[in-house]
């Protein structure tokens, strides 16, 4: 995982924080003095309620009672009025909030380079765009609040309580604070319980995935029994966890009843001495005995308010973290600065969706025009290329030279390993070569903006992806204004004419989503979406690998059709696909160890002929067939 | 540009929803289930209810005494005897104390009760999954069964985990609250009562309008983590295809529509716990009011007062639990409902009620196998209208033929994934159907093209063919089939652990290692559906050589791919529309100017 680029605390992440706040500071103010103000009105009703009974009980005021309860009820709408004020604002605050940061995060991500979301899993970005956000969303609509507000009410409280009785007050005060210790340490073991009781969980559903998906091998090798004994294991070790979360919960819940039940019942002995020797009034017992009811809650709640401060702070670090590391392939004009790129920060809130936007807008022109106008060239120089991984102990590329003219096809042709896939995703920049350079129309590619190079080069990869859209989306992923019938063409070029038998035809959603394609469906629909991007520089990285030997031969026959439009560079594993090329190209321990024709290399390259040959075959018919 | 959901395309949703209506919620055949599962503990389910009886009396009692000692202020101030408000506090303090250990109790009784329960649940359900045949799996597809194991699971495990105890103790709450009320003065009790109805209007209106809000918020958080995942896991794409512009309005606006659900979602609690709080105050008036007239004019005594404001918040608050966790208990009696669906599920291939045994093997390593006037179809279509066939111990037979001519339905009737409509298939003289299934299993072994590694080390999946085997053994295996080189190769060698689903190792190493495991497994008939089209050609020469090791020695059937297979069988069958319309040795098909040299006239063009 990479380190982000200068350290910061957890505090001082969280506190980086509010620059996404900034666009609600003053709604912010209003509804934390709103808050104030209700839990003021809260405190006041056990003070009437006091009146009540020594003025009008006690001293047998009558007249006083119907304006004394009118103000209790007038207090008590106020506090719920003013509830209903601060949740509402905060609500459209903390929801923006957690919008913004998101879509910032999503944007920052689309621009990180590939080598960056390859030492990612996945599911570590997601976690920060759902569960980070959520802590914070948690943290910034609950704990700050009541932090202050909580604050508040202890002081008030305690003061009020001091000053019907100073001594029962200190008492009240001491015997209560150690609930907020038992909170906070009751939330931490409770943390560390429910990280446990989820990973453990997560380990369980990670082995009922896979005896579902594998089920056709735990069925044929009869394994039905080691499969039961194993998931019943798992799922014994889930249980423990979960009795012990609820024997701790339990516990928990019974000391936070227990302590300040224990603390009215010395107040009420202490009260009732004080009261019978004058020193507090018999209302002023009772409002003693409410006011501790009231203290209850904010008391407990601080413990989980440090809690889910703690947690947000490490949350915020983590998305920092994020977007502390700046791409590591930009434009040129970009390349220079090294900031992360991040418009919400810098325009606010509001003008997010706006920035994102124009840059959709800005982004079609130049890429249209780009792509109708250079036809003709794409000349492709590899000179003296270079790559390493970062960390790895040896370079994957060292010194790969290779000149495609333009028009050109060229198949790329090595082992398991040799860097073939690699090699393709330096041309379009998804990652950038260590050393030497690749020129296109003799430009360094570094010197050509993203969107440009993007255009004139177009890749089909081995492993297809394919998105959860239409398949005219997923076609026409590249070039948005195409029309129907360019997609058309296109799938008809790539043989993929098994989408007329769709459902919905080109409407048919696919990917993770929709239909399941095979894997040959889902190579041609990849091949497709190469094809009508109509580059330049086209890239194929060995698009055919699984597909039957008949559609492989309609989809070759297509194909060099149009490879001639294009300068093209073809990973291939079978000869029916190095057939397609001009000149092959042999990768091997990181440089081209050999170029000429198919025809060529067979007869003189013997690594060559070991990749390519069915000759080698040890038995069967094919020794004897193949010449 | 306006984002319109266009761009996804059109997909018919497999979604088995379960309307969350009273009426649905627990069927019976969900009540039989729980009945069935809880059955075993109704002495520990009698025993929790008592217990939050007791802490729920305890809790009741408190406030109760709070007055009582009110009330015997005046007396203690006349006679400064201590006596009578010692005893209400020991009173007092023994209500905490009893309080405190039943509320401990029934909360761990609970998670106890719900982890047995959940436990049992998951046990039946898996090996239910586990017993049904591969035909049902299909049709129900590894999504639902994963999410019946894990997502309805988990909203089960949640209502005992959470809600459950605070449900029974809300219920409970209430009514002995406002029982005690009742007892203590049913006038005032009467007043209180009356902000119930506008209190349980607001709970139904909340709850209501908070489960279409929640399932919003889930269906659209649901979204925005699909594009995410998707464009971060094809993010070479979108970089390549310069689709940034474009993912961002409609990221923008999926996280848009999530932003507006949460923000509704808060909206509904910034109305209802405001709106609780409001009937509650206004409810604390109301008693200063009336319960005040009643005690000036001496028909109240000022401790019962005292005792009702305690109560208030006690009475209002269960009405917010009930809200807040009714839904876990409607989610969960959902999940509930699809799991007993799918435990009535009968395996379509059921045990023999009086299983065969097999007569020991013959000199000839392997077992005979026979296809008896089988007659197999899926739903309209029929596949093998009426196979004949037998293959001797130790033959090893090719199946050639196009997409659709019923080779994988016949290897699959060897495998007994499916049984004929009519026929039978027997091996060494015994129906498959006398089988027991650990029996057949043994005998027969099916090697399907998905290769699937489990998580663990390379050793687990080869043990996987004889559990319990020694690491001697496993060895010997991959050192047969000729995997032992690239494992040992790896860093931790044999225990070099495989990634999801095997991704660390090209398609050809995973096919090896399954291999290696179907080699210890040493079953007498291996059934094979061989594909090889994703390999490249160094690795196909290595699994064609492992192949001739693992078929030697027992009956195999191969269905085959690619020609170079066909070579090392020692028959081949050439198949259409579900018929063998070729019989006879690779040689012998040869010499004809049949399918089979046609064929293979075709490969050889393809090799170039």
């Amino acid at each position: 995982m990479p380190a982000p680029p200068h350290e910061q605390t957890p505090a001082q992440a969280l506190w980086r924080l509010r620059e996404y706040l900034r666009p609600y500071y003053l709604s912010l103010f209003l509804m934390i003095m709103a808050a104030i103000l209700a839990v003021t009105a809260e405190t006041v009703i056990p003070l009437v309620t006091k009146s009540v009974i020594d003025d009008v009980v006690v001293r047998g005021i009558r007249s006083e009672l119907l304006p004394l309860s009118i103000a209790a009820m007038a207090l008590g709408t106020l506090q719920a009025g003013l509830n209903f004020f601060r949740r509402w604002s905060l609500a459209s605050a903390v929801a923006g909030m957690e919008k913004t940061i998101r879509d910032d995060l999503y944007h920052h991500l689309q621009r990180l380079d590939s080598g960056f979301h390859e030492s990612w899993q996945s599911g570590q970005l997601l976690s920060r765009a759902t569960n980070d956000l959520a802590t914070i969303r948690r943290f910034a609509g609950f704990g700050v609040v009541f932090f202050i507000t909580n604050t508040w009410t202890f002081l008030l409280i305690i003061a009020l309580l001091i000053d019907m009785n100073w001594w029962l007050g200190v008492i009240t005060g001491v015997l209560f604070l150690p609930v907020s210790v038992l909170c906070l340490r009751f939330e931490r073991r409770y943390r560390v319980l429910s990280r446990r009781y989820q990973d453990q969980q997560g380990d369980l559903a990670t082995y009922v995935e896979e005896a579902a998906t594998g089920i056709r091998v735990l069925k044929s090798l009869g394994r039905r029994d080691e499969a039961q004994a194993q998931h019943f294991g798992q799922s014994k070790v889930v249980y423990g966890t979960q009795v012990d979360k609820s024997r701790l919960r339990g516990t928990f819940w019974a000391g936070l009843d227990m302590i300040p039940n224990a603390v009215i019942g010395l107040i009420l002995l202490l009260g009732a001495l004080a009261v019978s020797r004058h020193e507090l009034s018999l209302g002023g017992l009772v409002a003693f005995v409410t006011l501790t009811l009231l203290l209850i809650w904010p008391i407990e709640a601080m413990g989980f308010i440090i809690a889910t401060g703690q947690e947000a702070a490490t949350a915020a670090q983590r998305i920092y973290e994020i977007f502390d590391t700046a791409p590591a392939i930009a434009d040129p004009d970009r390349n220079a600065s090294g900031q992360p790129d991040r418009p919400g920060l810098v325009a606010g809130k509001a003008v997010l969706g706006k920035a994102a936007l124009r840059t959709a807008q800005a982004a079609p022109g130049p890429v249209a025009v780009a792509r109708r106008a250079s036809r003709a060239a794409g000349h492709l120089v590899f000179d003296d290329v270079g790559f390493s991984y970062p960390g790895a102990p040896a370079p994957v590329l060292r010194g790969v030279r290779l000149d495609l003219r333009p028009g050109e096809t060229v198949a790329l042709v090595g082992p398991t390993g040799a860097g073939k896939t690699t090699l393709l995703n330096l041309v379009p920049r998804l990652a950038d070569v260590t050393t030497g350079a690749i020129r296109l129309d003799g430009t360094d590619i570094r010197d050509v903006s993203l969107a440009e190079l993007r255009t004139r080069v177009a890749c089909a990869f081995e492993d297809p992806t394919l998105f959860s859209a239409s398949v005219r989306k997923n076609v026409s992923f590249g070039v948005q204004d195409a029309s129907e019938e360019e997609v058309l063409a296109a799938l008809e070029a790539a043989q993929a004419e098994f989408v007329a038998d769709l459902p919905w035809g080109l409407d048919t959603r696919i990917g993770e989503q929709g239909m399941a394609l095979s894997g040959g469906q889902r190579q041609r629909v990849a091949l497709a979406r190469a094809i009508l991007a109509r580059p330049q520089v086209l890239l194929l990285d060995d698009p055919l690998s699984a597909l039957d030997v008949h559609t492989e031969a309609k989809v070759t026959e297509a194909l060099a059709h149009v490879l001639t439009a294009s300068t093209a560079l073809v990973v291939a594993h079978r000869p029916s696909t190095v057939l397609l090329a001009d000149r092959v190209a042999l990768l091997q321990d990181g440089v081209i160890a050999a170029v000429g024709t198919h025809h060529e290399l067979l007869a003189t390259d013997v690594r060559y002929r070991e990749l390519m040959s069915a000759d080698d075959q040890k038995d069967g018919l094919a020794a004897g067939a193949t010449r | 540009m306006s984002v319109s959901d266009a761009w996804r395309g059109i997909a018919s949703e497999q979604e088995d929803e379960i309307t969350g209506k009273f009426s649905t919620f627990l069927r019976r055949r969900s009540r039989r289930l729980l009945g069935s599962l809880l059955r075993p503990y109704r002495g520990l389910v009698v025993t929790i209810f008592l217990l939050i009886v007791a802490a729920q009396l305890g809790a009741l009692v408190g406030p109760w005494l709070v007055g009582v000692g009110i009330d015997k202020i005046p007396q203690l101030e006349r006679t400064h005897d201590l006596w009578p408000m010692a005893l209400i506090i020991v009173a007092y303090a023994v209500s905490v104390l009893v309080q405190a250990v039943t509320t401990r109790s029934y909360i761990a009784g609970i998670g106890r009760l719900g982890g047995r329960v959940v436990l049992e649940l998951r046990r039946r359900l898996f090996a239910h999954f586990q017993a049904l045949p591969i035909s049902f799996h299909e049709h129900y597809t590894s999504g639902r069964v994963i999410s019946r194991q894990v997502s309805d699971m988990d909203s089960i495990s949640d209502l005992f985990d959470e809600s459950l105890a605070s449900l029974v103790a809300a219920v409970l709450s209430l009514l002995l609250v406002g029982g005690g009320m009742l007892l203590l003065d049913w006038r005032l009790a009467l007043v209180v009562m009356a902000g119930l109805p506008p209190l349980t209007w607001l709970s139904i209106w909340f709850r209501r309008e908070s489960a279409t809000a929640y399932r919003r918020t889930r269906t659209t958080i649901a979204q925005v983590i699909v594009h995410f995942v998707e464009t971060f896991g094809g993010i070479k794409a979108v970089q390549a295809f310069r689709r940034e512009p474009r993912n961002e309005e409609i990221f923008e606006s999926l996280n848009r529509a999530n932003a507006e659900a949460n923000l509704r979602s808060s909206r509904l609690l910034a109305i209802y716990f405001p709106g609780v709080t409001l009937v509650g105050n206004l409810a604390i008036g109301v008693v200063l009011l009336y319960g005040g007239y009643r005690v000036i004019d001496h028909q109240m005594q000022v401790g019962v007062l005292v005792t009702f404001l305690l109560y208030l918040q006690r009475f209002f608050d269960p009405l917010i639990d009930l809200s807040q966790f009714y839904s876990s208990f409607q989610s969960a009696g959902a999940a509930l409902e699809k799991i007993s669906g799918v435990l009535e599920e009968q395996p379509a291939v059921p045990e023999p009620e009086h299983p065969a045994t097999l007569p020991a093997v013959g000199a000839v390593p392997g077992r005979g196998v026979r296809f008896d006037s089988v007659r197999f179809g899926y739903r309209r279509s029929t596949v093998l209208p009426d196979l004949d066939l037998t293959i001797p111990a130790g033959q090893t037979v090719a199946l050639v033929g196009a997409t659709g001519a019923g080779k994988t339905t016949i290897a699959r009737l060897l495998a007994r994934i499916y049984d004929p409509l009519e026929g039978q298939v027997r091996l060494d003289g015994v129906d498959l159907r006398q089988l027991t299934d650990s029996s057949l299993r043994h005998e027969v072994v099916l090697i399907t093209q998905e290769n699937f590694l489990f998580t663990g080390s390379i050793a687990d999946n080869i043990e996987l063919g004889k559990p319990g085997a020694s690491r001697a053994e496993i060895v010997a295996a991959a050192t047969a089939i000729g995997a032992d080189g690239f494992i040992s190769a790896l860093p931790e060698g044999y225990d070099e652990q495989v990634g999801k689903s095997g991704g660390k190792l090209s398609a050809g190493q995973r096919q090896l290692i399954s291999f290696a495991r179907a080699f210890l497994a040493a079953p007498a008939v291996l059934v094979l559906d061989e594909a090889t089209s994703l390999l490249d050609i160094p690795s196909e020469r290595l699994v064609q050589s492992a192949l001739k090791t693992i078929l030697a020695g027992r009956t195999a059937m191969i269905i085959a791919h690619r020609l170079s297979t066909v070579a090392i069988a020692d028959r081949v069958l050439v198949l259409e529309h579900g018929r063998i319309i070729e019989d006879g040795s690779p040689d012998e098909l040869m010499a004809t100017a049949g399918e089979y040299s046609a064929l293979h006239a075709s490969w050889q063009e393809s090799l170039a």
